[in-house]
């Protein structure tokens, strides 16, 4: 018989900020388990950081919806930075990516596996997640569960009570800590069992119902990370270039560079952030965005990146604009140029 | 009791409250810090750490865009 490590047996419960961890936990408190949260920031998470950059989503709430979780449910959190870790299952996902460049099933075996890393050095006994057969294409479904308990290394200690009871029964119920006869049968993409459970267990409010909190699933920012390891030749990222990939509009107008242009006031302040690592310009003549470039760039390059800073700025309908340049490791010097039409500007160019 | 302060200026949540979270579980209870940061979202986000750690906040200050959250540490500093 596996007794527990403790006499109330102890749980960590992966807590994303959503509404089926949200469920899972609870329904563990229910049952009497101690019962404290983990989050892992692997730098790709979409909540915080494009509210804290966009003067326009200044009105949303900021509030860090993991944080929010946990503090509803009155458990702890921890919140571990895998930034670094995380790159080798971004880069060399050994189950592929899904529709776009993210890991899921990857990153689910990694997320498990670092709780269970946590469980073993914090003495807890199994870790809760709130995946349900069936609601993801990739990790969450019939044939990858028992993947994830496998490769995370956390086996049988691996409880999803959401789903547990179309399952096969894993250590926290065989050995009675958890009754199982508790637990659901959740199964599948539709969202009306946690609506109800949630209306049942008395939480009314909760963040998006579930998932979309990782950039790696978005095409347009796969697609802008994809660019950047081509123009690289290389797969590798450090932390600032998944942050940048998140911010402005990004044109690639000739293989050795591209530009980065603020859209709004609270992208041109973050860009302002980076001026000392690239070679940036803005426009004097007019109100315009601050502009960085990422590449190496002749004066060629140069004239026409001032051509591209002008038609996104206030002067794009006059004849010239006057473009102040600071290059990488020499003196500011300005340059006056004819904004580029939009019919010069091929589409090709906007990552 | 000591006083310290932590830099987490120019970082986006959640890296601000990983920080303040990794330091303060070194601290013992009682000892004050002083987070300095940029991004607004911190000002909700490291005092719910704090609330749901046992930890206090004892101030907050917003000064030119920079703030300025104080914590002094509770017994649940784990």
């Amino acid at each position: 018989m596996n007794q527990p490590k403790n006499q109330q047996p102890k749980a960590v419960s992966l807590i994303s900020g959503g509404l089926d961890s949200m469920l899972a936990t609870q329904a563990m408190l229910d049952q009497g388990i101690h019962v404290e949260g983990i989050n892992f920031y692997t730098g790709f998470c979409v909540e915080g950081h494009t509210h804290a950059i966009r003067k326009k989503d200044k009105a949303k709430p900021k509030r860090n919806n993991a944080l929010w979780v946990a503090e509803q449910l009155g458990i702890k959190l921890h919140i571990i930075d895998v930034i670094d870790e995380y790159k080798d299952v971004v880069i060399n996902p050994k189950h592929g990516y899904g529709s776009n460049m993210n890991p899921c099933l990857d990153c689910k075996c990694f997320m498990v596996g670092k709780a269970h890393e946590w469980i073993k050095k914090h003495d807890f006994d199994f870790i809760v997640t709130g995946e349900v057969v069936g609601q993801r294409p990739m990790s969450q479904r019939r044939d990858t569960m028992p993947v994830i308990q496998r490769e995370s290394g956390a086996e049988d200690r691996l409880l999803r009570p959401l789903c547990a009871k179309i399952l096969p029964a894993t250590l926290p119920e065989r050995e009675g800590w958890v009754d199982r006869e508790k637990l659901f049968a959740f199964n599948g993409r539709g969202r009306k069992p946690q609506i109800a459970l949630a209306a049942q267990m008395g939480i009314s409010d909760f963040a998006q119902p579930s998932g979309g909190c990782c950039f790696l699933t978005d095409a347009a920012y796969s697609n802008k990370l994809a660019d950047l390891w081509s123009a690289r030749g290389e797969r590798h990222y450090e932390l600032d270039d998944i942050m940048l990939l998140k911010v402005g509009r990004h044109l690639r107008p000739r293989p050795h560079f591209k530009i980065i242009v603020g859209r709004e006031e609270g992208e041109n302040r973050f860009l302002e952030g980076y001026r000392k690592q690239f070679t940036h310009m803005y426009t004097t003549s007019h109100p315009g965005p601050l502009v960085l470039l990422d590449g190496t760039a002749g004066n060629d390059d140069l004239q026409l990146a001032a051509q591209l800073a002008a038609r996104f700025s206030q002067g794009k309908m006059a004849e010239t604009v006057c473009v102040e340049l600071h290059e990488k490791g020499t003196a500011k010097r300005e340059l006056t140029v004819a904004p580029l039409t939009n019919e010069e500007i091929p589409l090709e160019w906007y990552l | 009791m000591s006083h310290h302060q932590l830099d987490a200026r120019r970082m986006l949540c959640p890296m601000p409250v990983i920080r303040t979270q990794n330091f303060v579980v070194k601290l013992p209870p009682g000892d004050t810090i002083d987070v300095l940061c940029t991004d607004p979202g911190a000002l909700h986000d490291i005092p719910a750490w704090c609330r749901i750690h046992g930890h206090e906040i004892i101030g907050t200050q917003e000064q030119d865009g920079e703030l300025m959250i104080s914590v002094r540490v509770g017994v649940n500093s784990d």
